[in-house]
Order: structure tokens, then sequence, then C-alpha cells
């Protein structure tokens, strides 16, 4: 088992640090509902983290009680070594944890350019006056996050298309921008509903060469939900499986590969 | 230079200096429909309110001092103080941006995620109480409102006009006053709702809720922020409109002109306000001039929606509007 302060080092000798986020006994009901059923884990400096298991294991439930769209009933969500309190959701984005969405939440009469700045809303420090006066320092502000922005356009290789609205381009260049929009704003944690959902393996294979960048050169920690096993294998360090709200599995791909409550969650048991 | 088209001159000089009136009020519509797609139907209520207030203000009216004689059997009517103009316009916008607040506390804030055709039907509501309000607030006598802007014929143009054409415009000075301040409002709006970080998350809100509270944009804020701005156009067309033709009810009227000048122009768009606006002024009396005696005159009345109409056939996103795309 992992130590809780120290990091460890991944295979491809990746140093991965302390915990950033903590889950801890987390429990969340809807009415008779229960969609998660106490879980607890941990999310490192630096990891890719996945969190897998089948349909309406209570993934996405997961990442909306990270992100602050749902409020658990039960449990605690620790954030840079403190107890978060029940925050909203922009508060939680404020707080430096950008995410995707699973069927693209983007302005879809905006432009490209429009879309990755939003991301750059929590940089923007300028109060409301000194933007409708547009004097001094929100103009400097502009210029300075339009900088960030053109760096993260270029480096998902979207140029091309900053200025066309969003509601023109395809779906997979759609959650190319999405991606840009999070990473825009500079996060210490990037939750990625299913990243992949809907792709081509030609799309597949550009999306996952974008999410192993982004961690290699930025140093993102990143937390993910995917459906296509052998993606998410392929991409994370350690892996959370659900299935029916709980946990039956956690740790690097080749422990939960070999796990036999894994094995059954995904293949069906014979019943004899 | 024959009289005929000389006349016809003025005739479409007054349409445009009408067409920006209408244009201002179509602003603070195109403005709260833009940022979180409701059609504020009591947006000419909201010009009405803000006008009342303002000579309240600057009258030393007592508010709801019918009410309060009515009840205790006092003869309560004004403070006794007079205010300038300026205070009375800083402190009824400061009325306004709490309007804005308590609307989006009790109104709004409860209707996130609700369809287009609910919120607007909470307008109508909002519209209804809020003329009620006003009266109840002010008292329903029409009142005479004078802030200090300036009055009457230009007497400039009508001197050169008459050692150019033998002939003498008629152009009102507040006219022109409007048409600058029309014209220094749309400019603002539109930079800052294109390039300032506020104006790019009242954008983000007006088009996914979901997304803009995932970049971290509050909600509510963003709303207040909106309703405060309609609220200042609102002042702003209840000054200039107030001043022409005195505060009274049939102010709130003039939102009706609104809609045809929205259909011209587009809902999304405000340099569409602004055309439509202009359009529709100068198309009214232009018609009325031509047309209107062959028919007995009174096309004023019903021109401009017959005008948007033809629009909703032929352009249902109006000029400048956002053509509508869905992917299948």
């Amino acid at each position: 088992m992992l130590d809780a302060s120290e990091g460890y080092t991944t295979e491809d000798g990746r140093k991965i640090g302390g915990v950033v986020m903590e889950m801890k006994n987390i429990t969340l009901r809807f009415g008779g509902v229960v969609a998660i059923k106490d879980i607890s884990f941990d999310i490192r400096q630096g990891e890719i983290r996945a969190i897998i298991g089948p349909n309406g294991a209570g993934k996405s439930s997961m990442l909306n009680v990270i992100s602050g769209f749902y409020h658990p009933q039960e449990g605690e969500v620790w954030y840079q070594g403190t107890r978060r309190p029940p925050m909203k959701p922009y508060q939680v984005a404020q707080q430096g944890i950008a995410r995707t969405f699973q069927n693209i939440a983007l302005f879809e009469g905006m432009t490209v350019l429009d879309n990755v700045m939003t991301g750059r809303m929590r940089q923007m420090k300028a109060g409301l006056f000194a933007q409708a006066i547009w004097k001094g320092r929100a103009e400097r502000e502009e210029v300075a996050n339009r900088e960030v922005v053109e760096k993260v356009i270029d480096f998902l290789e979207i140029q091309h298309i900053r200025k066309t609205p969003v509601g023109r381009l395809p779906y997979g260049l759609k959650k190319r921008v999405e991606l840009a929009r999070a990473l825009a704003a500079e996060p210490s944690i990037l939750l990625l509903d299913e990243p992949m959902a809907g792709m081509n393996v030609e799309e597949k294979e550009d999306m996952s060469r974008f999410i192993l960048d982004v961690n290699d050169e930025f140093g993102t920690t990143i937390a993910l939900i995917e459906h296509d096993m052998g993606v998410v294998m392929d991409l994370s360090d350690r892996v959370v499986v659900m299935d029916y709200g709980k946990k039956i599995g956690d740790g690097t791909p080749d422990e939960v590969r070999n796990n036999q409550d894994v094995i059954d969650a995904y293949l069906g048991v014979a019943h004899d | 230079m024959p009289d005929q088209l000389i006349f016809g001159m003025e005739v479409v000089l007054n349409g445009l200096m009408a067409g920006v009136l209408y244009a201002l009020v179509a602003l603070g519509f195109v403005l709260i429909y833009k940022a979180s797609g409701i059609f504020n139907y009591a947006q000419g209520v909201m010009a009405l309110f803000a006008a009342m207030t303002l000579v309240g203000m600057m009258e030393g009216r007592v508010p709801f001092s019918h009410l309060i004689n009515a009840i205790f059997g006092t003869e309560i009517h004004h403070f006794g103080w007079h205010l300038p103009g300026l205070a009375a316009v800083l402190l009824t916008m400061l009325i306004m941006v709490a309007l804005a607040w308590i609307v989006n506390q009790l109104i709004f804030r409860h209707l996130v995620n609700q369809e287009p055709i609910i919120l607007f039907m909470a307008t109508i509501g909002l519209a209804y109480f809020l003329e009620g309000f006003g009266d109840m607030m002010w008292g329903s006598d029409i009142k005479k409102l004078d802030v200090g802007l300036p009055q009457g014929i230009n007497l400039m143009i009508d001197e050169t006009t008459f050692n150019i054409f033998g002939y003498g415009f008629f152009i009102d000075n507040l006219d022109l006053v409007a048409t600058g301040v029309a014209a220094l409002l749309v400019v603002a709006l539109v930079i800052f709702a294109q390039y300032s970080k506020q104006g790019r998350a009242m954008r983000a809100v007006a088009d996914d809720h979901q997304a803009a509270l995932s970049v971290g944009i509050s909600l509510n804020f963003i709303w207040v922020m909106v309703w405060s701005l309609a609220g200042f156009v609102a002042l702003v067309a209840g000054i200039m409109w107030g001043t022409k033709s005195g505060v009274q009810f049939s102010l709130s009227l003039i939102a009706l002109k609104a809609l045809p000048v929205l259909m011209l122009g587009g809902f999304t768009s405000i340099p569409g306000a602004i055309v439509g606006g202009l359009i529709i002024g100068v198309g009214e009396k232009l018609f009325e001039f031509t047309v209107g005696p062959l028919v007995g005159g009174a096309t004023e009345n019903w021109f401009a929606y017959v005008l948007a109409l033809l629009f909703l056939v032929f352009r249902p996103q109006g000029l400048f509007g956002e053509k509508i795309i869905e992917r299948v």
C-alpha cells in the first residue's frame, strides 16, 4: 500500500506527489436510490487517476460530487489538506478544479477563442467598474490571459478554428475545445467526464495523446471517467473501480485487471 | 428644390429621431434576452417606474403618501425638499439596482432551468405588479419631468436649413440629446459585452448555465448585473420619453412599439435594436407622409406591426439576429 504523505514513482519514471484530494466515506442518495455507497479514495499530485465501472455504477455522480454539482449526504471531501465545506459549483471552479462534461457543455454561440477565454474567469480579478470603463489593470489582465489562452490553443492544435462559433464544429473538435477551456484555468485538478465517449478510433488516439501530453507538459493532476477499458489501462497510473455505487477495486491498472471482483463485474458471474 | 422633397427630408430626420427613442426601449429588451434568454415583458413598465421614481425624488414626494394618508388620516405629500437632477438620477439608479436584486431573489433564482415561456410569464406578472406598485408608491397623476435637458426647436438647424432651402427644419433639441445618449450607450454596451470579463460571463450564462458554473461564474451575480443594466437602460429611456411626453401610464405602452423594432433587428443584436428602431421610425413617418393621405391617415398606429409581420414571415431571425443552427 502507498504511504499517505509520500509519493511514488510510476513505471515510466514520473514522480507522483502527495495527496491533493481525498474522498472519505462518501455516500450519495437520490431519494431511495443509493448512487454512491461509502466510497473513499485519494487523488495525488501529478497523477492520472481513472474511475471506471459499468453503466450506472455511479462514476459520473462521483465526479459531480468532486465538482460540487452534487452534495453527498455522508462523508467528507478533503482538498489540499483542509476539509471542504459544501460548495456551489462555481466556487469549486474558483478553487481550481476544472471539468469537462460527458455531453459537452460549451457556449455554442461564442467563438472557440471566447469559450477558452471563459476558462480564465478565476484568474481575472479586475472588478466590475474597472471592466466597465476598460482601463489600465483590466486591459493588462486581458492581454496576459489572452497569452495563456493562445498557448493552450496552440498546444491542443485548434488554432485553425479560433474564430469559429463552437456550434458549427464537429463533435470531436468540440470535445477538444472543452478540454482547452478546462486547461486554460490552469487547474490543480482536471476532471474529465468520458473524454473519449462517442469518438472514432483516430479521435480517441488524438485525445489520449493530448491527455498524456497535458499531464507531462504542465504536470496537471487528472481524474477521468472512461468506459473504454483499453484506453483507461493505457493512460492511467491508478484506477478506482465502481459497481452499483460501491468501490470494488483500487490500484494500478495491472492490479485492477487481475482483481476477481472487477472481472466479475465486467464479464458477469456464472450463477451455479 | 421642390417643396415636397424638402418637407420629405424633414420627415426623414424626425423619423430618425423618433427611431432612436424606440431603439432605446428595444435595447433594454435585447440586453436581458441576450444575457438570460428571458424576454422581459416588464421592460416598458420598468421605464415608467424609473421615471416615476425620478420625479418623486426630484420633487421630494413622500412614497406611498396616498396609502399612508388613507390609513392614518394624515395629509402628507411632500418632504419639502427638492433634489437637483443629477443627484436624483443617481439615487434612482441605486433603486433600480435594488429592484434588480429583489427581482432576482424573489423570482428568477427560483426559476433556473425552466422553459423560456415560464420565464416570460413571470415577467408579465412582474410587469403588472410593478405597474400597480409604482402607482401606489408615487400616485397615478401625470407628472412633469425636467432634469434640465434642452428642449424645444433647435434654432441653429432651423436657421441653417432656412438659409439653404428657404425653409427651416423643425428638430427638437431633446431628440438630438437622445440620439447622442443612445449612440454612447450602444458603443459602451457593445464594448462591455464583447471585450470585458463580465460581458463574456454574461454571454456565457445566456448560452449554458451548467457550463458557466463549471468555469466559476456565479449565476446570481450575473443576473443581478444584467437586470441592473436593464434598469439603467429603462431609466435612460424613461428620462427621454418622460421629458418628451410627461410621466404617465402610456409610457409603459411604448414597450409595445419596441416589439416590431426587435423583430426587425433581431432579438439578440444590440446594433440590430438601433437599426431596427431607425427603420421603424423613418418608415412610419415616411409612410404617413406619402401613403397616409391616400388611405385617410393614422397609418403610424399600424405600420410598424405590419412591417414586423412581414419580417416574421420572410426573415424570422431579423436583420441581425443569430441564425439558428441545429445539428441533427
